[in-house]
């Protein structure tokens, strides 16, 4: 390897500057803070965890996690996600009970990153775990909460897609009638391939009903109307509770009053294995990659010992921000400038500002060569130079 | 200018089938389109932005959003294994990869060299025929390769057959049908559903009807 340049940093990693900080803790603060306001409790885990017990359960890619080894040589991995994380500590210890549980979070997770700049390999997610609650209720809240939180965070034209994995896995099942011919199909989804899709099943030795049916299944895409259509091509008991929950959902978000920004699309599959049920995107203006996600687990706990449902959201800090566009510059730091001779005065200014909330900067002037540039980027400045009563 | 609609168009030999494909689907594209030099176009009228791009780097730009849909060869969205929805298959400019080589030879038994362009859809092909081989990325003018020696086999597209034949090689096996293919990007697909789906609607019944 040839020597590293001091500047620089492993593949995807990057540095958030002081006004990319403060733009940052902005957004996090209005999105904690509405999170906090329904009622969700915060929470931290550990940045590393065992390999065989997060890093399996989780849905993420094996090489794209970051693995190391303990001095044990137990291998690691640098947490990919928070979700599983989170239901290990409440399988382990929070979940006594079963009684709901409604856990937050805000941390940075790790994503290895192969192939080129655009995407970051560490990045912060804030997100929500509604846990030990199977009511579509729960699933309908964590919509409206995320929602709210959006709103808040000042995203003004965003979109949530829902689809339910369920109904997919049935429809193909029930139509192609084993769960290695489902697989295939569902492939091909994975990979957004519709035109493999279509191609595939030409190929299939179904009837021309069949065939019609599932190339009708990638139209199901819109608003309430979908879930009629949905019905049409389901037949059994399965995939039409799935349409049902997909109906009380939209009941649900309807009575939020939140229901404008919500699509139905029942295409939509995710590579987060882990969901069971309803699943959902979230998507805003200008951002080419999804800002959140989310969805029903119900078999992620039973990994951790625990037999219960959950469904959350994580939503992606770095891409909210962008969507968020421009950076709006706000000057509103005060300064004090001062000489030996007013040190004290001035300390004491500093702490009557400071008190009334303003931030204050002290500054001795000896210290500043160029006196004009320095002032420059103060909202206001007040001079304490020289002797106490003469010019300031 | 905020409400165009990015199209990412690969330069070269597909430019020309896809602009009559979408003239053919009723899209006014002024008479100049074809022959001018600029890499962004805008057809405000249609409501379009055309960006030209190298063919492979259409997927890249779709993947990132700043294009929200492009026309790609499926050669190109095998090798990039890009983040996009593949909605149709435009059935232009259909030709195929193909493993070509000097005649009469048999590939090396102890390191056996494959030039290609596509180095994934080349090491993907020849593992799931069981053979082990060492790929050899190259950037064009594949056919060079097995005449000074560099490989055994080449992988690559094919339309005529005519580059191979004037440089003496032959085609040895045929790996797939390739034609070009309309991508859109993920939150495109979504945010601007109602643009996204005319345009597919116009084009599929070109297709159609092109049988």
């Amino acid at each position: 390897m040839s020597q590293l340049f001091m500047f620089e940093k492993p593949l995807g990693m990057r540095d958030t500057l002081p006004e990319l900080y403060e733009a940052k803790s902005q957004v996090q603060d209005a999105i904690e803070s509405e999170m906090k306001l329904w009622g969700y409790q915060f929470m931290d885990t550990p940045a590393l965890e065992y390999y065989d017990t997060v890093g399996t359960a989780s849905a993420i890619l094996d090489q794209q996690l970051f693995k190391l080894l303990d001095n044990q040589g137990h291998t690691l991995v640098l947490r990919p996600e928070m979700t599983t994380p989170i239901a290990r500590v409440a399988a382990s210890k929070l979940l006594q009970e079963n009684l709901p549980l409604r856990l937050a979070y805000s941390a940075s997770v790790f994503r290895a990153q192969q192939r080129e700049g655009g995407r970051p390999a560490e990045f912060e997610q804030i997100g929500v775990e509604a846990i030990a609650d199977e009511s579509v209720s729960a699933d309908g809240e964590v919509i409206a909460l995320m929602v709210s939180a959006l709103r808040e965070a000042g995203i003004k034209s965003f979109q949530i897609s829902v689809g339910h994995i369920a109904f997919v896995q049935e429809l193909f099942l029930q139509i192609l009638g084993t769960e290695e011919r489902a697989q295939a199909l569902t492939k091909f989804l994975y990979e957004k391939n519709f035109v493999g899709y279509r191609e595939h099943v030409k190929s299939l030795n179904l009837s021309s009903i069949d065939k019609q049916r599932l190339l009708d299944f990638l139209k199901l895409r819109g608003g309430e109307e979908v879930m009629e259509r949905a019905l049409c091509l389901i037949e059994n008991e399965k995939g039409r509770e799935a349409i049902q929950k997909l109906k009380q959902l939209w009941d649900i978000v309807v009575d939020y009053g939140e229901q404008a920004n919500l699509k139905l699309d029942l295409t939509l599959v995710s590579h987060m294995s882990y969901y069971t049920g309803i699943l959902f995107e979230v998507y805003a203006d200008k951002v080419g990659f999804p800002i959140g996600n989310g969805g029903r687990y119900n078999l992620l706990l039973e990994k951790f010992g625990k037999t219960t449902g959950a469904t959350g959201f994580a939503l992606r800090l770095d891409r909210i921000l962008e969507a968020l566009g421009e950076l709006k510059k706000e000057v509103t730091t005060e300064c004090v400038l001062f000489s030996g001779e007013r040190r004290k005065e001035a300390f004491q200014l500093a702490k009557a500002k400071r008190g009334q909330g303003i931030k204050t900067l002290l500054q001795d002037i000896q210290g500043v060569r160029n006196i004009d540039e320095f002032t420059g980027q103060f909202a206001e400045v007040t001079f304490l130079i020289g002797k106490a009563g003469k010019g300031s | 200018m905020e409400d165009l609609i990015t199209i990412a168009m690969p330069k070269g030999r597909i430019f020309e089938e896809a602009a009559e494909l979408l003239r053919q689907a009723g899209y006014q594209l002024p008479p100049e389109f074809e022959d001018s030099r600029k890499l962004i176009i805008d057809v405000e009228k249609e409501g379009f932005r055309f960006i030209l791009a190298k063919p492979m780097d259409v997927p890249t730009y779709v993947e990132h959003g700043v294009a929200d849909l492009g026309i790609a060869g499926k050669d190109v969205m095998l090798e990039e294994e890009r983040d996009v929805y593949e909605l149709l298959d435009l059935n232009i400019s259909e030709c195929y990869l193909a493993v070509a080589g000097l005649p009469n030879t048999k590939m090396n038994d102890v390191a056996p060299k494959v030039a290609t362009k596509y180095p994934n859809v080349a090491a993907r092909y020849f593992r799931e025929q069981g053979e082990q081989v060492e790929i050899i990325k190259l950037n064009g003018s594949i056919e060079l390769a097995p005449l000074i020696g560099l490989a055994d086999r080449i992988v690559d597209i094919v339309s005529t057959g005519r580059t191979l034949i004037e440089n003496g090689l032959v085609e040895y096996e045929r790996m797939m049908t390739i034609t070009s293919r309309l991508i859109v990007n993920p939150v495109s697909y979504r945010m601007k559903d109602e643009q996204v789906n005319e345009l597919v609607e116009r084009i599929a019944e070109v297709i159609e009807r092109k049988g």
